[in-house]
């Protein structure tokens, strides 16, 4: 039962505006069009008819109070015809509340080089933070893992189960595909040059010392990373971690330092494993591409790959595994009170973790090669 | 006697456990109403029928006329516009400022050009006691008072004609709780508003309800207004309410 209506009436000495039924913020704007391509300079005077009105809401109430305001600048003269109590009531409340509204001030602009300066301001402060977050955990918080008692083992053992144990798969396949790849790509090239063999040595160096620290790496970040970060920042949210500090629970021996530790621990275990699979994946193509067998390759591999190169694979780990459980922590801690920040946070964690390991493993390559090793 | 809800017969089960054996109640226009009882009897959980975010097993519900059961889902979405409802910890949207939280009802459903939209948040700003300058803050910028004041004034952006209110004062500190109170009674009158709440606060009960239902063991025990609360023998009755017996 759609019967509001409204209508400008034209009289001798002036103009009625009469609305009926219902003025509320669903119609308004369709009489605001009408009433806006209206002349009202040359009126005398002006009647606002709500005689018929039978509902207003706080909306419409704020849309007569500034009409009559405006008219009144204009130099007519406004009367409002109204009989409801409750239209009444409305009119009144928004009236009395106008003499004590604050405008709600526009949001004032910034220029472009202020958000730059304070962007890169940021970023160093966050930088500065993340030192000082290393910091603690070497002087304060790794002392829980020089006592015995200290150690949490149940929560250590939770954690490799959850981010390494239950890895495995994702890792060995990835690995393996990748050792395919390698493989099949570098196979054509070999062929042209009729040197199949060095399919053994291209594949051992790079797998073993670059290729499956690497992989594992990534995984693990965008893994297990995003799940450090997501669950201290929920944690957070939630007030859990301050329940437990205010428990006398040290978050960081509860929560902080057992999973550093299950990340450094199961980390080389995984490159290991992810050496295995690409080596596979390697075999796999260069028995059917290159005709070499499981034997020949098995043979080459044996005389022509130091176990250095294995070593220095392995060692990475530990390195990867705490840049990553660090930042995953960090950011994890960064967490705001609101919800959008854990997405926000997660990303970062990811990224950054990723990047770091990259960064590391360039310093390592350059490290390795000055040492002749 | 006109009454805005009427729950007729209401059961609702959780797994095996039954929460609501047969609730009847009926809120009158223009009071404010309580549903009171021990925790666990299932208090929150009727609202969230009331307001169609859970599912009841039995009996019906009627909402400013419409039935729950089986509701159309354009009668559902003029309903949602119907009435207002402020949660707990103010449910604000934490990646929205406190005025773009209020607007967004009024920009998603009118055509109202931004100045008058900024007219209104400011005057619901302004009734619910909020300050302008507060308009721009983050809901994670706020304490916790100011949270349920910004939830409210976002519940009564669209001038429902009914709100709900979750645990209105609980988390509140005493004199922002009877502000709070002051406020629901003050806006009950302002805008002739039908107001049903959840609380806990025995202040509160007694400053701001006019009625209320008590639910015990899966049923309304009481339903009516405070004067005569201990007509009926009940255990939760009798304690609770035996330190404003005189």
């Amino acid at each position: 039962m759609n019967y509001s209506s409204f209508k400008i009436i034209h009289l001798d000495n002036g103009l009625t505006l009469k609305f009926r039924g219902e003025l509320t913020l669903y119609n308004l704007m369709r009489y605001k069009k009408e009433i806006d391509k209206t002349e009202f300079s040359k009126e005398k005077s002006v009647v606002i008819d709500l005689l018929e009105l039978s509902f207003l809401d706080s909306a419409g109430s704020i849309f007569l109070n500034n009409l009559q305001k405006k008219l009144e600048l204009n130099g007519s003269s406004v009367e409002i015809e109204c009989q409801n109590r409750d239209v009444f009531d409305m009119l009144e409340l928004i009236r009395s509340q106008k003499a004590t509204l604050q405008k709600i001030a526009k949001k004032p602009k910034r220029d472009p080089i202020e958000k730059i300066g304070e962007k890169s301001y940021k970023t160093y402060l966050n930088f500065v933070y993340f030192m000082a977050f290393i910091g603690e955990l070497f002087t304060h918080k790794l002392r829980y893992l020089i006592s015995y008692k200290n150690i949490r083992f149940k929560e250590i053992a939770f954690e490799m189960n959850e981010c390494a144990i239950k890895a495995l798969g994702i890792i060995a396949l990835t690995s393996f595909l990748i050792g395919v790849v390698i493989a099949y790509q570098s196979a054509y090239q070999l062929k042209l040059y009729g040197a199949n063999i060095f399919i053994v040595d291209m594949l051992g160096l790079s797998i073993l010392r670059e290729l499956s620290p690497l992989i594992t790496a990534i995984v693990i970040a965008g893994r297990s990373g995003s799940a450090f970060t997501a669950q201290i920042g929920a944690m957070k949210i939630t007030q859990e971690l301050d329940a437990m500090q205010t428990m006398g629970f040290d978050p960081y021996r509860f929560l902080v330092v057992p999973k550093i530790v299950a990340l450094m621990i199961t980390m080389p275990i995984l490159i290991f494993v992810s050496d295995i699979m690409a080596i596979i994946g390697g075999m796999v193509v260069a028995n059917l591409d290159l005709e070499i067998t499981v034997d020949m390759f098995l043979d080459r591999f044996n005389e022509v790959i130091n176990i250095k190169h294995f070593i220095v694979g392995i060692i990475k780990g530990p390195f990867f595994a705490f840049l990553i459980a660090a930042i995953a922590i960090y950011q994890g801690l960064l967490v705001k009170d609101d919800t959008q920040s854990i997405g926000f946070n997660t990303t970062k964690s990811v990224v950054e973790s990723i990047f770091a390991v990259i960064i590391c493993d360039a310093i390592f390559s350059i490290a390795f090669t000055n040492l002749g090793i | 006697m006109n009454s805005i809800i009427k729950l007729s017969g209401v059961r609702t089960v959780f797994d095996e456990k039954v929460v609501h054996e047969s609730i009847n109640m009926s809120v009158p226009k223009g009071s404010i109403y309580g549903i009171l009882g021990p925790s666990g009897c299932g208090k929150t959980t009727l609202l969230r029928e009331m307001v169609m975010l859970q599912e009841f097993h039995g009996g019906d519900i009627e909402v400013l006329g419409h039935k729950l059961k089986n509701i159309s889902y354009k009668d559902a979405m003029e309903l949602r516009r119907g009435w207002g409802v402020l949660f707990q910890y103010g449910a604000l949207f934490s990646s929205l400022n406190l005025r773009d939280n209020i607007a967004l009802p009024l920009v998603e459903y009118s055509d109202l050009s931004e100045a008058m939209i900024d007219e209104i948040v400011a005057f619901k700003i302004n009734i619910v006691g909020l300050r302008a300058e507060d308009a721009y803050l983050f809901p994670s910028q706020i304490s916790g008072g100011m949270k349920k004041k910004a939830g409210l004034a976002r519940a009564l952006a669209m001038d429902p004609k009914l709100l709900f209110l979750d645990e209105p004062t609980s988390g509140l500190d005493p004199i922002s709780a009877r502000e709070f109170d002051s406020l629901i009674v003050k806006l009950r009158d302002l805008l002739g508003l039908t107001i049903v709440m959840v609380s806990h606060d025995l202040r509160s009960i007694y400053d701001t309800l006019d009625h209320v239902a008590i639910i015990d063991n899966k049923e309304v025990v009481y339903e009516g207004n405070l004067d005569n609360i201990f007509s009926v023998e009940n255990q939760f009755i009798q304690t609770f309410f035996s330190g404003m017996k005189r």
